[in-house]
């Protein structure tokens, strides 16, 4: 398989056009961690003219909360939740700024066309394997919802993670290339021991 | 009448504990074997690598004692209690629920239940959803089950007519998986509950999830058939490892049924994302 290139953040408006769907690459910098009730947090916050704990303008929003920290390590284990789950949220925060988000799962029309209008990009991180996933983790720190437990706001410094890109700021999207690529497969014969 | 056996609930809560921390955090040994074989048959490069990223994901799990997935699940329990056994020393449901705790506690596990509609954390994952039954002579099987959001999420239960019959029943079960794609964590697990009430296809369907893999049915050849051809049919939609494309989109299709009434068909399925973490202990 061909080298990953490594994006580092802040993820310039260029680094971001480049993209298409499917690209895999690895990404090394700051990105912050948000998901169901920060995001509820977060909308409600905007719509009550309040201050958002982040800049939206040059965050990256991972869609996850971590299992706890054991003592003597950096993070526990750490994956993407299913993204759809924001989407009633996200065209919003996209329209404040958001341009990067990494998660797992299909987004709605709406999240897409969203990211469309304002040159968006949503990676897709592997799902399920977080022990994995926490070795690119370097620091981790609380930044935001305490009292929400796992589902506070944390921002992470990661090396080289890896993510694939899900949908692109052109209307690219893996998944669909994948369905209306199926015709592709035949399904596999398996050797079973019965 | 032979003299009760008597168990101590200390060892129960002992042993839910040690269950879902080794669980959570060793891959089960058939679901790694089944990984191994969508491995030899995956073709497509992305999902190669995302199957590769599994297997090494289980090996720094386990040399780390991390767990597999930050989504620890919410704990479910399926025990059989031998009616020739006694409890002594305490409420049997109470130390069930107390090993879930120190588990989740002692085994630095994410905490992921909640009010329902306040969304509050209860902070130490209870309560565990249990499922007792009662059973012929003198042991406790236990069986522990961390079951994630993201592929509950994409689950399905349905009153299928009658006149649906086997067609409606796998034409549900392959819908289902497609509009999960890559939502539940694919290569999955199936489990499939058919017949029984409304709520018994669920269990039926919970319940096949927690059987082993790499046999099909072996109690009932109608239910083997449909395992195999649902698998078939699965992977023919191409959703693959992680949905990135694949011919491997399910690892296994596991399928339970009970008879119903004569005017329904209850249709659970259950889909389980590629950890299907299940482990057991028998006391």
């Amino acid at each position: 398989m061909k080298k990953r290139p490594v994006l580092h953040t802040p993820l310039e408006e260029r680094n971001i056009l480049g993209l298409e769907a499917g690209d895999q690459v690895l990404l090394s910098g700051t990105i912050v961690t948000a998901r169901d009730e920060a995001h509820r947090r977060m909308s409600r916050a905007i719509e009550e003219g309040k201050e958002l704990p982040i800049d939206l303008t040059e965050a990256i929003i991972f869609y996850a909360a971590p299992t706890p920290t054991p003592p003597g390590r950096v993070i526990g284990s750490i994956g993407p939740t299913t993204s759809g789950r924001m989407d009633l949220y996200t065209p919003l925060l996209i329209e404040k700024g958001l341009r990067v988000m990494i998660g797992k799962g299909v987004r709605s029309p709406a999240v897409k066309e969203a990211m469309r209008r304002h040159g968006a990009v949503y990676f897709g991180a592997p799902g399920g394997v977080a022990a994995l996933l926490a070795r690119s983790i370097r620091s981790a720190r609380v930044i935001a919802f305490e009292d929400a437990g796992p589902e506070a706001m944390m921002e992470l410094e990661v090396v080289d993670f890896p993510l694939v890109v899900i949908n692109d700021n052109r209307g690219g999207d893996l998944y669909e290339m994948v369905l209306s690529a199926t015709q592709g497969f035949s399904p596999a014969s398996r050797p079973r021991s019965d | 009448m032979p003299p009760a056996r008597e168990l101590d609930v200390s060892e129960i809560t002992r042993v839910v504990r040690d269950l879902f921390i080794a669980a959570s955090r060793e891959l089960g040994g058939d679901v790694a074997g089944a990984i191994e074989e969508a491995l030899s048959l995956e073709e497509s490069e992305r999902a190669v690598a995302a199957l590769r990223e599994i297997m090494e994901n289980q090996r720094i799990a386990r040399e780390e004692s991390m767990p597999l997935c930050q989504d620890t699940g919410l704990a479910v329990l399926f025990v059989e209690i031998g009616q020739d056994v006694r409890i002594r020393g305490g409420v049997f449901h109470e130390a069930l629920q107390e090993g879930v705790r120190l588990a989740y506690r002692e085994g630095y596990l994410r905490k992921s239940v909640c009010d329902p509609l306040s969304r509050v954390n209860t902070a130490d994952n209870t309560p565990a959803v249990i499922h007792v039954d009662i059973v012929p002579g003198d042991r406790v099987r236990i069986t522990a089950m961390p079951k994630g959001g993201g592929s509950e999420n994409m689950s399905v239960a349905r009153m299928l007519v009658p006149s649906a019959g086997l067609e409606g029943i796998e034409d549900l079960v392959v819908d289902t998986v497609r509009k999960a794609g890559p939502n539940s964590c694919p290569p999955l697990v199936v489990g499939v509950g058919i017949g029984g009430t409304l709520e018994y296809s669920a269990l039926l369907a919970k319940k096949a999830l927690a059987r082993p893999l790499g046999r099909f049915n072996d109690r009932d050849d109608r239910l083997a058939d449909l395992e195999r051809k649902l698998l078939e049919r699965i992977n023919g939609l191409g959703i693959g490892a992680q949905g990135y494309g694949g011919r491997v989109t399910a690892l296994a299709v596991h399928a339970e049924m009970a008879p119903c009434h004569i005017a329904s068909l209850p249709v659970t399925v259950n889909l389980n994302c590629h950890v299907a973490r299940h482990r057991e202990c028998i006391l």
